[in-house]
């Protein structure tokens, strides 16, 4: 299956790309092992609010074919 | 709010309001309960700017104002209530002078001081509503704090290159800003708009967001941001809406919280706003002038970790750019048997490239103490400041 990927903000920069599709094996991933695959083989920083189809959630959701998971680092710029 | 049946509209205000007065969700009514209420802006910088601007302008009766600074050069391209003549002036005294030449019906309230959580409460006890334009994450943490303990609505926006965040946080309909983010986070993933620059319009575009929710939860109309966050992205043009919501879990407002008083978060998170508090040993640090001298007579190899970007706007001569988060991959292309001098702009970055370059086993490098802008103030002065 293939999962649609978003970074914002610093992560963006850290990835150095705004999205990916990844491809995944079987029909179920969860967004901290979505995220392992993504980033090569990283641990998600702790202070990232994840969104699964613009939907506020936790690290430990399944993520199914066709969603769309978004990475947001906080923002402290004013 | 209180008293809002108590006030009236003069005739100049009645004019001044007009195209509000028309409006069947603001009227008389809404006009009335806007000349009623106080608003509390943190920062009077890119975001307190538009805010405080419109805020005043719409008839707000008070307007807190929070901000230590003063106005700077860098601040001019998008902090649009500071004039050019005003740079070294107080940010409060700026904001102050340009509220009145907008609305000279507005009281103003400033207070010069770090927002901490000594002050915290007794400041934002008086007002209505609290909006969040911060620039660091200890002020958003303690406002945020702040407006759960006293049942405030917080109009967070937040900004940085061309991304902006907007939503209100109220305990009492939906998530705080610690359901999302439990703790500040580490440096490094929350690059400041002094760090990672900022398009100037951005502040205008989150900040008008931001004074548009005052207004509406001020005149009780529409429908705030409240379990949502508006995401911009300036560059594609395209807005975003997350759904989010209560953290059951909150250590702030969820069921069982273990946060019940204010606390200034750099205290126990390790975040450190200033350079200074970057300290290490002090074997690790090479001051400016000491650098002037060694590279008159010695062998070292200047290293520039900032952003390319920081680079090409000025670099101490002969040094090369290896930003910070290439220096893991371009390690291969440092001599361990040399002297390194590490820079950035003011020495935390440069900490952080000492400390991972020691790990690799570089026992001769050090770190330009207060980084170039120590070396603009102490060796070059041709060097602006940026
Ligand atoms: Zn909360």
């Amino acid at each position: 299956m293939n999962i649609k990927v978003r970074y914002f903000a610093s992560m963006r920069d850290r990835m150095g790309r705004a999205e990916d599709t990844v491809s995944v094996d079987g029909d179920t991933i969860t967004v901290t092992d979505l995220w392992k695959k993504a980033s090569g083989g990283q641990d998600l920083p702790a202070s990232t609010l994840i969104a699964v189809n613009m939907e506020y959630t936790d690290s430990a959701h399944a993520v199914k074919n066709g969603d769309e998971v978004a990475f947001f680092p906080p923002v402290t710029g004013g | 709010m209180n008293d809002k049946s108590m006030v009236g509209l003069s005739h100049e205000e009645i004019q001044r309001y007009s195209r509000h007065l028309l409006l069947p969700e603001v009227g008389l009514e809404g006009q009335k309960k806007l000349k009623s209420a106080s608003v509390l802006i943190i920062g009077a910088g890119g975001l307190g700017s538009p805010i405080a601007m419109y805020l005043a302008a719409a008839g707000i009766g008070r307007i807190g104002l929070v901000d230590m600074d003063v106005v700077e050069e860098s601040n001019l391209q998008r902090q649009i209530i500071h004039d050019s003549d005003r740079t070294g002036e107080l940010k409060t005294e700026s904001a102050r002078r340009s509220i009145a030449r907008i609305n000279p019906f507005v009281q103003v309230d400033t207070y010069c001081e770090k927002f901490t959580a000594e002050n915290a409460l007794n400041i934002a006890r008086d007002y209505d509503i609290i909006i969040d334009g911060a620039d660091n994450f200890p002020t958003r943490y303690l406002v945020n704090d702040v407006c759960v303990i006293l049942g405030k609505p917080n109009v967070y926006g937040s900004i940085l290159r061309f991304e902006g965040q907007a939503s209100v946080f109220s305990a009492k309909h939906g998530p705080c800003y610690r359901c999302l983010y439990p703790e500040p986070p580490p440096e490094d993933l929350a690059p400041n708009c002094a760090e990672g620059g900022v398009i100037g319009v951005l502040p205008g575009m989150i900040g008008t967001i931001q004074a548009n929710e005052a207004i509406k939860i001020i005149i009780g109309k529409g429908t705030p941001l409240y379990n949502r966050l508006l995401v911009l992205d300036a560059l594609d043009m395209r807005f975003r809406e997350m759904k989010i919501s209560k953290n059951p879990d909150c250590s702030l407002c969820g069921n069982t919280p273990t946060i019940t008083a204010l606390i200034d978060s750099q205290y126990y998170c390790g975040i450190t706003p200033k350079s200074g508090e970057y300290r290490m040993d002090r074997n690790e640090f090479i001051s400016p002038y000491e650098l002037a001298e060694k590279l008159d007579n010695d062998d070292v190899l200047l290293v520039d970790v900032r952003s390319p970007e920081e680079h090409a706007i000025f670099a101490i001569e002969n040094s090369i750019s290896i930003p910070l988060q290439e220096l893991t991959a371009r390690v291969g292309e440092l001599n361990k048997q040399r002297d390194i001098v590490i820079y950035c702009k003011s020495g935390i970055r440069g900490a952080k490239a000492v400390e991972f370059l020691n790990a690799e086993g570089f026992a001769r490098v050090r770190n330009l103490d207060g980084g170039i802008a120590a070396w603009a103030k102490e060796v070059d002065r041709e060097i602006p400041g940026y």
